[in-house]
């Protein structure tokens, strides 16, 4: 071994300690008395899905606003909040990393992940420190499946929503042979196999099962496949980037059936993506539609001024924010210790949904909305109400 | 191996430097930072398994992150309830056997398909076998993301949670251990586990590479056809190099699937096989310490730019201008350019290396 | 029977945008012997080039005959200008550096220009508008319509446009001259830098084409679009034999070809056992099958591999 082999290794162990020199602080700055209470936020900001990811912090950063315009106060203090924001590129490892950092910064609560593949390994780093976790958007049933009491959603599981979903196109759109395509992330296939469980139980036949990929865009050749089998309804688990060109595709190739989707397909960029052959396609949305809800139309004026038009979860992350700083206004603390118990507890409107969680963290009752793409935009058609859980 | 005195303290000074480094690191950074340089020391031994294939028997492959998947998931069907989804009957709880079983089997495990691998592709040179590798790499992660169908074996892309911890002489790694008296964190504990297993690589790695097999590898990768001339037999070498380097990999699966207690097709993709060739060859294909250094680089880095973007702006403009997130993969692509400019044959290029490349600028130049 | 043909028809109207892009990577490797990883990245700039063009064009009230092909010539010369560029920063200074070297630059500068793109255009969707009336004909009970039938055309057109540079022109000579030997071309007047710029410029141009035609039929554009398609581009080039541009052609329309009857009849095949969720698992299955039997591909001419 050569003393410049193990020069270079000492460098290197030198280069683990360098960043040291521009160490975030860490020390809350209680000028004026006031009480900062930090909350995490994490999704992906960079890579194929950022725009999702974007639209969430943005949610997120106007509940947080709005909290420190109001005023509140927490164990007799003025309290401000502080977003901190990470980047988790819809990446498992960086996830663990970023819920590190996040728990290291001493946040009081955490809004994310965004994606389920993301959000139960950081589960584990979140419950071990004791923080509270509201994913606005993870729906993979495993999420709150691991007995962690630190775990929350405000978003349907895909158990839930795939129930409602595979009734609906069953009893109400009179589907015999249903086709399903997924685009193999975790979220298309829980929510796939839900479906096809709840259309099955229905009478349904299931007489073609594609799939694609979440960066696909050409679908002409599992559609054609799909064309073959002559179902009278498509059901695609997927996001709406993929949704978008398969409306169009299905369009060019002469499918005449009936397009549904889950809450990937619900955004106005599957229209625009879509065209003129977005019309008549069907989707779900957790929740009650914005309008019908106290606040709901007001957040949404308000959202889209600011930012951007809503793409997808902003609302859940604003009720996700919400309902977490409610439970600490109840609890008088905003210790994750003190205001969790407060929190699995409690009743919240929000503008997405009368916000209660069972006893696993998930979401109670589970309202969810169809709509429908009518004059190019979306329409709710009706409710289904509270789902019975099992 | 022989040490003189200054070598000596030198490395006496360097073990120390590595057992005080995770206090150092949370003390100044926070524990976060433990996290990143257990994954940094992750990827040293994927760099260092890599570096065998790449750098010694000068095998391009695009799809390393393959081998890396394979033992993940080997511990995480052997050390989680999943398997009791499938097979109920045989495994009502699932799989629990040691880890220190697992590791050996899930480097065997990726040995095989090292070997897998390497078979059919022994004709290929150069840009034909990075395009085959790509697709084995591609092959793997596919079929992981769809076999929950029919059995359900890997769970597809909702991946295989609540697998065991690691534990060592049964004291298990994921929550805080008091030992002598000093509170060790979990990340700390898995630090040193890391640690060993990297200085473990390391050495077998040196030994290799001043064994006969090595130089008979660095042979196939000066010239193939002169190498077998001398009677070395490349295709036996060649397999034994994808296998030996699948094996660390796998090996270093194992580790990553019982430090992160999930594994999901996502983690393994052609990006992660891309990012540990670029650790390979910006720090120095073939020499040892510079496949370290570009994985400490390059796994860190990110993290860096994640702390260092807004603070960087701030001093600059006195605000923030540009979104962070947008910056940061910006300045790490960046990086990557103008550290390959500089240092073409990789910040600490091995010795062999350097010797050919000025032979090369003299041919040059006549 | 109808559905066969359909297939068909799909494969080779994804094949041949496949086959254009896997053009530049084709020439680049027929020059300099190296991988450009970042000729994706420049289709996803040509598309939002374009985008961008497009749009500011239809804005100013331009007719839209007009506007679809001058916005054509504005990415078309930014990517000219963009592939200059690369070359002369990332692959120039390592033109005698170690194999790898410009492989990770290439890598570095992929990763660059998405988060450039990122920045520039958004993290969001782009919806691309539809200028040509897009009548679907129906062909023997499979449908096809304008812009498939235009991106088929048009991608036959401009390889024999290719081939007609390349073997009937100086320049073209001068490229094959220094494929063929860079010092014996030297030597011969042969300015090899501009030679090799003039490459990049011409593949740069093809895949400003490409990123047009892709967006153009399906409808949209992001920054993340050319990295699969950079993929699936170089995948074609070496089935096709890397640094043979009718190998490209070949490649790319066999890739399309493969994939769409994959994912049509995988089900079938494996009597339900996979599906088209391995349609990319069969494709590389073929790529490899093709290469142990023959290691340079399809038409692959070069013997021993350059140092």
């Amino acid at each position: 071994m050569s003393s410049r082999f193990i020069r270079s290794l000492l460098i290197t162990a030198v280069m683990l300690i360098l960043p040291g020199c521009e160490k975030s602080p860490t020390v809350e700055q209680s000028t004026s008395g006031e009480l900062v209470v930090r909350i995490g936020a994490s999704a992906p900001l960079t890579g194929p899905q950022a725009h999702i990811g974007k639209d969430n912090e943005s949610g997120t950063r106007m509940a947080i606003e709005d909290a420190n315009a109001k005023g509140i106060v927490i164990g007799g203090r003025k309290v401000r909040f502080e977003l901190i924001s990470e980047d988790d590129q819809a990446d498992p490892k960086t996830a663990t990393i970023v819920a590190q950092k996040l728990v290291d910064n001493k946040v009081s609560g955490v809004i994310g992940h965004l994606n389920s593949g993301t959000s139960i390994p950081a589960s584990r780093i979140y419950h071990d420190n004791g923080i509270v976790q509201i994913s606005p958007s993870a729906t993979a049933v495993e999420f709150t499946a691991n007995g962690y009491k630190t775990a929350f959603r405000v978003m349907a599981n895909d158990a839930q929503q795939g129930r409602v979903l595979g009734g609906y196109a069953t009893m109400k759109l009179a589907a015999k042979k249903i086709a399903v395509i997924d685009d193999r992330t975790g979220y298309g296939q829980g929510l796939a196999d839900e479906f096809i469980k709840s259309a099955q139980a229905n009478g349904a036949q299931i007489v073609a099962r594609e799939y694609t990929n979440d960066k696909a865009y050409d679908f002409t050749a599992v559609l054609t496949a799909v064309k073959g089998k002559q179902p009278d309804l498509l059901f695609f688990a997927g996001m709406d980037p993929q949704a978008g060109p398969m409306a169009k595709q299905l369009k060019a190739l002469a499918l005449n059936l009936k397009f549904m989707m889950g809450d990937g397909g619900y955004t106005p960029q599957f229209i625009k993506l879509a065209g003129d052959a977005a019309e008549g396609a069907y989707a779900s949305l957790p929740g009650v539609p914005l309008d019908k809800m106290p606040g709901g139309k007001e957040f949404e004026t308000r959202f889209v001024a600011k930012y951007q038009p809503i793409q997808l979860y902003a609302p859940y992350c604003y009720d996700a924010v919400n309902v977490m700083i409610a439970a600490m206004q109840k609890a008088d603390s905003a210790e994750p210790a003190k205001y969790l118990p407060v929190l699995a507890g409690i009743s919240h409107d929000g503008v997405t949904a009368k916000i209660q969680f069972d006893e696993k963290g998930d979401l109670k009752g589970g309202a969810i909305t169809l709509y429908q793409v009518q004059q190019g935009k979306w329409q709710p058609l009706e409710t289904l109400g509270a789902v019975k859980q099992d | 191996m022989k040490f003189n005195s200054k070598s000596k303290s030198l490395l006496a000074a360097l073990a120390i430097a590595l057992l005080l480094l995770p206090f150092v690191t949370e003390a100044l950074l926070g524990r976060g930072w433990v996290r990143i340089v257990d994954f940094a020391m992750l990827y040293i031994m994927l760099a260092l398994g890599l570096n065998i294939v790449v750098g010694l028997a000068g095998l391009l492959d695009l799809g390393y992150i393959a081998f890396f998947a394979v033992g993940a998931y080997c511990y995480a069907l052997t050390g989680s309830p999943h398997l009791a989804l499938a097979f109920p009957m045989a495994f009502p709880d699932g799989v629990h056997l040691s880890f220190w079983i697992v590791l050996p089997l899930a480097a065997l495990v990726a040995g095989g398909f090292g070997v897998l691998l390497g078979a059919p592709t022994l004709r290929l040179r150069g840009d034909y076998l990075a395009i085959v590798t790509l697709g084995f790499g591609e092959i793997i992660r596919i079929f992981l993301n769809n076999l929950n169908a029919p059995i359900n074996l890997t769970n597809g892309p909702q991946g295989i949670g609540r697998i065991d911890p690691v534990s060592v002489a049964s004291v298990p790694l994921n929550i805080t251990q008091n030992i002598f008296g000093i509170a060790l964190p979990s990340v700390h504990l898995y630090f040193y586990l890391f640690l060993a297993c990297t200085v473990l690589v390391i050495l077998v790695s040196q030994r290799l590479e001043r064994s006969r097999i090595g130089r008979a590898w660095m042979a196939i990768r000066e010239d193939e056809i002169a190498a077998g001339a001398m009677g070395i037999n490349t295709r036996n070498l060649k397999l034994l190099a994808f296998a030996m380097g699948a094996m660390f990999g796998g090996a270093s699966g194992a580790l990553f699937a019982g430090f992160q207690g999930f594994v999901s097709p996502e983690s393994f993709s052609l990006m992660e096989s891309i990012m540990v060739l670029c650790m390979v060859v910006l720090g120095g294909m073939g020499n040892i310490a510079g496949v370290i250094l570009g994985g400490v680089l390059l796994a860190v880095l990110p993290e860096v730019l994640r702390h260092g973007v807004v603070p960087l702006q701030q001093a600059l403009f006195g605000k923030t201008v540009v979104d962070p997130e947008s910056l940061r993969m910006l300045l790490f692509g960046g990086a990557l350019i103008v550290m390959m400019l500089y240092r073409p044959a990789g910040l600490l290029p091995s010795r062999v290396r350097r010797r050919e490349l000025d032979t090369d600028e003299a041919a040059e130049k006549v | 029977m109808e559905i066969l043909l359909q297939q068909i028809i799909n494969g080779l109207v994804q094949g041949s945008v496949y086959a254009l892009v896997a053009l530049g990577y084709t020439m680049v490797y027929g020059i300099l012997g190296l991988i450009n990883f970042a000729h994706g990245e420049v289709v996803m700039i040509g598309a939002m080039l374009a985008l961008s063009a497009l749009t500011a064009l239809l804005g100013l009230g331009a007719p839209p005959a007009l506007a679809l092909p001058l916005s054509l010539v504005l990415a078309m010369a930014g990517c000219m200008a963009l592939g200059y560029g690369i070359e002369r920063i990332a692959y120039r200074p390592l033109r005698h550096a170690p194999r790898l070297a410009p492989l990770i630059t290439a890598i570095g500068l992929s990763i660059v220009l998405q988060n450039l793109a990122m920045m520039i255009w958004g993290r969001e969707y782009h919806s691309f508008p539809q200028l040509i009336a897009n009548t679907p004909h129906n062909f023997g009970g499979a449908i096809i319509n304008d812009i498939q039938i235009i991106i088929f055309v048009m991608a036959l057109a401009i390889m024999a446009g290719l081939m007609v540079v390349v073997h009937r022109t100086r320049l073209g000579r001068a490229m094959r001259a220094v494929a063929e030997n860079q010092h014996a071309a030297q030597l011969m007047g042969v300015d090899i830098n501009r030679v090799i710029s003039l490459t990049f410029i011409l593949g740069s141009a093809l895949a400003a084409v490409a990123g047009l035609m892709v967006s153009a039929n399906y409808g949209l554009a992001h920054y993340y679009m050319g990295f699969l398609l950079g993929l699936k581009a170089f995948t074609a080039a070496v089935l096709g034999g890397i640094g043979n541009l009718r190998g490209a052609m070949l490649g790319g329309l066999l890739l399309g070809l493969i994939e769409s009857l994959g994912a049509g009849y995988i089900g079938d095949l494996t009597g339900g056992f996979m599906g088209s969720n391995y349609q990319d698992v069969f494709a590389f299955f073929v790529l490899i099958a093709v290469l142990v039997f023959r290691p340079s591909g399809l038409l692959g001419e070069r013997i021993a591999e350059r140092a």
